[in-house]
């Protein structure tokens, strides 16, 4: 593999990778929509789309399509710029946070390694943390800019909701970050393959942080959620109180904007609910010898469990019923930031101890 | 490398004209907030990606956002000139030029004497930072938690009354 010199050689591959994860990426929220139209309907023993294509299969491009037609409608007196501005600026965050996210293992063309992620920083999972942080004025500047009542009043909740839960998402990793002793989302992985051994023997139990930060892991995933406005926190868009909240004056490829990056922040939460608790790509038959087999089922496990996580966000919502703006308050600041605080003191306690004896 | 320094140190100093000349303060917070993003660049740019990652999150991510929601909660729009003072007028041109003056002078005299040498990369991982902090500079990390919990003492305080 001399044809290209090195520099030339990484560029070719990194733009290969951005191309193949944007395309899956936008390929897996259609299908997104689609699942969670079918299952939420199942639950509430419908049948959910089934007119386009078999079993309904073809109706997330009829919506695309659909979307790309409809009108767009700005209001008259709205801040032209920042209107326009908000829904890209929520488009690029939620896709810019794929860049340090490692969705599998490592392959060889020639004498070359690749590794199935764009960037490996060493800061990867602050990365993130500070691409989603950003994420906040896509949304409350899509409702003030709109300058029409209820959109302000969905951006300002939505405002104040992810700056609360913010805390403790941020306070529900630390545990994991002081067990493997990096913020870079490959090593944290590479260290939870295997199986935990106790006293010497094999338990059979995954090498998963989540056997030893299960407290951790439950002050993420609802922090998480409602960081990416789902149910049961999507008091941004209730529909009951706010129209559609900050996103209501919004309409044809601007709305969908908005509605493609809520499912891309649901994809980013649950990879790295994956990487963080569940041991990323690792997984049963990664000992095989095959390089290439091995590339690919790493990428296997990596989607399953991804793909869990986003059905138990579907579930969730045809479960659930929305909080009360005074209960999700008092819940984020009253519950999840001093659980996130005692898991984190425990945590201390127990690596004293453990380095200790 | 050099150039994409250039490129965001020209940004860095078009939006901070852009925070102090606008006259929407929606647009200032914004100016700012792409002055802090394109800071934490310059400092990716130089090998510390800690400090950059850092800087997002706290001012960008964090600080920055109260800033919009007040002026989201307050509806503030367009502001109105209020009448210049003289004295302003009089004075603000001389002791700009002195200050601007003063810091070339500062930074002139701190450059070593190649200045067209790029800085070579530091580790500046979070592991060394943190070493620096709890060892070297651990009494005035505590006291600087000290003063963030006085300042939130206060706040609260201050809240209360209203209540």
């Amino acid at each position: 593999m001399t044809i290209f010199s090195d520099p030339t050689f990484f560029l070719l591959v990194t733009l290969a990778k951005v191309a193949v994860i944007l395309f899956v990426l936008l390929t897996a929220i259609a299908y997104i929509t689609w699942l969670e139209r079918k299952v939420v309907a199942h639950i509430q023993s419908r049948w959910g789309p089934y007119r386009v294509g078999p079993h309904g299969l073809l109706q997330p491009m009829a919506d695309g399509i659909k979307f790309l037609f409809k009108e767009d409608i700005m209001p008259l007196e709205a801040d032209r710029l920042i209107y326009l501005l908000a829904p890209f600026l929520a488009f690029t965050l939620a896709f810019l946070s794929f860049a340090v996210v490692p969705f599998g293992g490592s392959f060889q063309i020639g004498s070359r390694t690749i590794f199935l992620q764009v960037t490996n920083l060493d800061v990867g999972l602050l990365f993130i943390f500070a691409v989603t942080s950003l994420g906040v004025y896509s949304i409350a500047l899509a409702g003030w800019s709109s300058n029409s009542k209820y959109p302000l009043f969905g951006g300002l909740r939505s405002s104040a909701q992810m700056i609360s839960y913010e805390l403790s998402l941020g306070l529900a990793v630390i545990g994991v970050i002081m067990f493997s002793g990096t913020l870079n989302l490959r090593d944290m992985v590479m260290a939870q393959q295997g199986t935990w051994h106790l006293h010497g023997t094999d338990t059979y139990i995954p090498h998963w942080n989540i056997f030893v930060q299960p407290i951790g892991f439950l002050v993420y995933f609802t922090a998480a959620i409602a960081e990416t406005n789902r149910v049961p926190f999507d008091l941004p868009e209730g529909e009951t109180e706010l129209v559609a909240g900050f996103h209501t004056e919004y309409s044809s490829l601007k709305f969908a904007m908005f509605f493609m990056s809520e499912y891309a922040n649901m994809i980013t939460v649950s990879c790295i609910a994956t990487l963080l608790f569940f041991g990323g790509w690792s997984g049963p038959g990664l000992g095989m010898t095959a390089p290439g087999a091995l590339a690919l089922l790493s990428i296997f496990w990596f989607a399953a469990k991804v793909f869990l996580f986003l059905f138990f966000y579907i579930w969730m919502r045809g479960t659930l019923p929305r909080f009360r703006y005074d209960q999700l308050m008092s819940f984020g600041w009253k519950v999840l930031l001093p659980v996130g605080f005692l898991n984190i003191l425990v945590t201390g306690f127990i690596l004293t101890w453990w380095t200790s004896s | 490398m050099p150039i994409l320094f250039y490129i965001f140190g020209a940004l860095v100093i078009l939006a901070a004209l852009g925070v102090v000349l606008q006259r929407t303060p929606v647009y200032s917070a914004l100016s700012l907030i792409v002055v802090l993003c394109a800071l934490a660049v310059e400092y990716l740019l130089l090998g510390a990606e800690f400090i950059a990652v850092i800087q997002v999150i706290v001012y960008a991510g964090a600080i920055m956002v109260l800033f919009v929601l007040v002026i989201m909660l307050l509806n503030a729009r367009r502001e109105v000139p209020s009448s210049r003072s003289r004295m302003a007028g009089w004075l603000g041109a001389p002791l700009l030029a002195a200050f601007l003056f003063e810091m070339l002078y500062a930074v002139w005299d701190y450059l070593p004497a190649e200045s067209a040498n790029w800085p070579a990369a530091r580790p500046a991982g979070p592991a060394p930072i943190g070493h620096l902090l709890f060892q070297n500079y651990v009494l005035p990390f505590e006291v600087t938690s000290v003063l963030v919990l006085v300042a939130v003492l206060g706040a609260v305080v201050l809240a209360k009354k209203e209540l």
